[in-house]
């Protein structure tokens, strides 16, 4: 019994994200193309979901393993908010996020998320994550295809690494949002399967706010 | 039926037996008193009356590692591309009638377009079995929902939920449902504007608002796949259509969503499928197309 054509359960439909942290607010960009290999399913098809009023979840990778992932995780979110009377914080549902993740480890979510969101202080808190749960608290993340091609970007200007007699400090929200688009314009020159349209969540604590740029198309 | 040589007297309770050549005991050498083992295979390999274990298999175990895989991991009988389309007045979908046999067309008036409900219609390209089988899973899945009788009609958006999670389920357990599906539809849906009015009254705080109850009429059109991956879109292609009836549908239809008419999406289908007929080998130049619109006059 050969195994040479097993069928492969997972697919990687593209597309990329970043989170950046401010003072008191928390940035989540990721673009809405679907793909297969070289083929456009969708040119929009959102990768980014909105769990709860502090807290954004992008996922890039096998799109099916994200929307499932999202689904678990909402229904865990409810289930906290009927047993505590309150929404779950940000630091809470990222440490939740790594148990899901990790309870399939031996088949696991094909989704490389990013968790952007306020922290119980109301600072702005990026955690991201590798498809099996190990994650990390950041300022600024990048993940999904184009994740080598934006996250460089985002170490010298929301890093300010390898930059001179400068004052390391937290952006303001405009700042960040040109960061962002900046970043996305660039990965969408070089990387297939990033672009044609950008959605920017931006969580304060008046609740969660959308935005849409469009990216190249080609 | 015992074996040649031996001599045993059926009153002989089997626990007073003993080890002896003359009366040998042995798997299946006594009358069997459990009812379920009636009927089924002999199982020689296991003595249930002999204290003695038998090392020996005579129908070798088989082991679930061993025997053969009985899930659908190559398509046999399989259609080709579906494509639809979104146009002013509801979704139009079209796809051959042909169920090739690798490359035989074998069956040639295969209906793959499938109804469900009033408002939605199923397209599947792929694995026609699977097709079939998920096709027994909607009929079964409308008939709940009729019978619980709540007034309730599974809309389009809710059937193709319901596909995505039965397709990602299959994929998650290596036992996929080799079909790339399209599932396409006019879906009603009411809600509520509130709409502030005007009260001339003199003393009154006028802050009333009426509450107005609209019922919308959405498009739906929407894909999956053998490994539950979904999109929705205002145009769809499986298979051979993605790479050529995509493009020029996109073309036609991206931006013109709300003022497309049924005579230019109806032009824009047979142009598709005339370029799929050319172009695909495993097509035929029989055609089936389904339209669903909103009906003014019905609720």
């Amino acid at each position: 019994m050969s195994h040479n054509h097993r069928f492969n359960p997972y697919e990687n439909n593209g597309g990329s994200a970043l989170a950046i942290a401010g003072e008191d607010f928390c940035v989540i960009a990721s673009d809405t193309r679907q793909s297969i290999d070289y083929h456009v399913n969708s040119r929009y098809a959102p990768k980014a979901y909105k769990v709860s009023n502090t807290a954004v979840l992008a996922t890039s990778g096998f799109h099916a393993d994200g929307q499932t992932l999202v689904k678990r995780i909402g229904q865990r979110l409810e289930w906290y908010k009927h047993a505590h009377d309150k929404e779950m914080t940000c630091p809470a549902l990222a440490q939740m996020l790594s148990i899901t993740l990790y309870l399939k480890r031996f088949f696991p979510y094909y989704a490389f998320c990013v968790l952007g969101g306020l922290d119980a202080h109301g600072k702005g808190a990026v955690y991201s994550y590798d498809s099996v749960g190990s994650h990390e608290r950041h300022a600024y993340r990048a993940s999904g295809s184009a994740a080598e091609l934006i996250q460089p970007f985002l170490d010298n200007q929301v890093g300010f690494k390898n930059q001179a007699n400068v004052t390391r400090r937290l952006l303001p929200l405009d700042t960040v949002l040109r960061i962002a688009k900046d970043a996305f314009t660039s990965a969408t020159e070089r990387n297939i399967t990033t672009g044609d349209c950008l959605e920017i969540f931006i969580v304060t604590k008046a609740g969660v706010e959308v935005q849409q740029y469009p990216l190249k198309r080609d | 039926m015992t074996p040649a040589g031996k001599c045993q007297p059926d009153h002989v309770s089997p626990l007073q037996q003993t080890h002896s050549t003359a009366t040998p005991t042995g798997p299946q050498t006594q009358m069997d008193h459990f009812p379920s083992h009636w009927g089924k295979p002999r199982q020689d390999n296991v003595d249930p009356y002999s204290p003695m274990p038998l090392y020996s298999s005579l129908t070798p175990q088989v082991h679930p590692w061993e025997e053969p895989i009985t899930r659908t991991l190559n398509p046999l009988v399989t259609g080709s591309s579906v494509i639809a389309l979104k146009y002013k007045d509801g979704i139009m979908m079209a796809a051959d009638n042909l169920a090739s046999y690798g490359s035989l067309a074998r069956f040639r008036d295969v209906e793959r377009l499938y109804p469900v409900g009033e408002h939605t219609v199923v397209g599947a390209s792929g694995d026609m079995s699977d097709f079939h089988y998920i096709k027994h899973v909607l009929d079964s899945l409308m008939i709940k929902e009729t019978y619980i009788d709540d007034g309730h009609v599974l809309g389009t958006p809710h059937i193709y939920e319901y596909l995505f999670r039965v397709m990602y389920n299959h994929r998650s357990k290596f036992n996929p449902l080799w079909n790339s599906l399209v599932v396409g539809g006019v879906h009603k849906k009411e809600k509520y504007a509130y709409v502030p009015i005007l009260l001339n009254l003199k003393h009154h705080n006028s802050n009333v608002k009426l509450r107005l109850r609209i019922s919308c009429h959405l498009r739906f059109l929407g894909y999956i796949n053998l490994r539950g991956t979904t999109y929705k879109s205002s145009t769809v292609a499986t298979g051979f259509g993605a790479e050529v009836a995509q493009p020029l549908m996109r073309k036609e239809v991206e931006g013109k969503e709300d003022t497309l008419t049924e005579e230019e999406a109806i032009k824009i289908i047979n142009t598709c499928m005339k370029v799929l007929f050319y172009m695909d080998a495993r097509s035929l130049n029989k055609v089936s197309c389904v339209e669903k619109f909103r009906n003014f006059l019905s609720h």
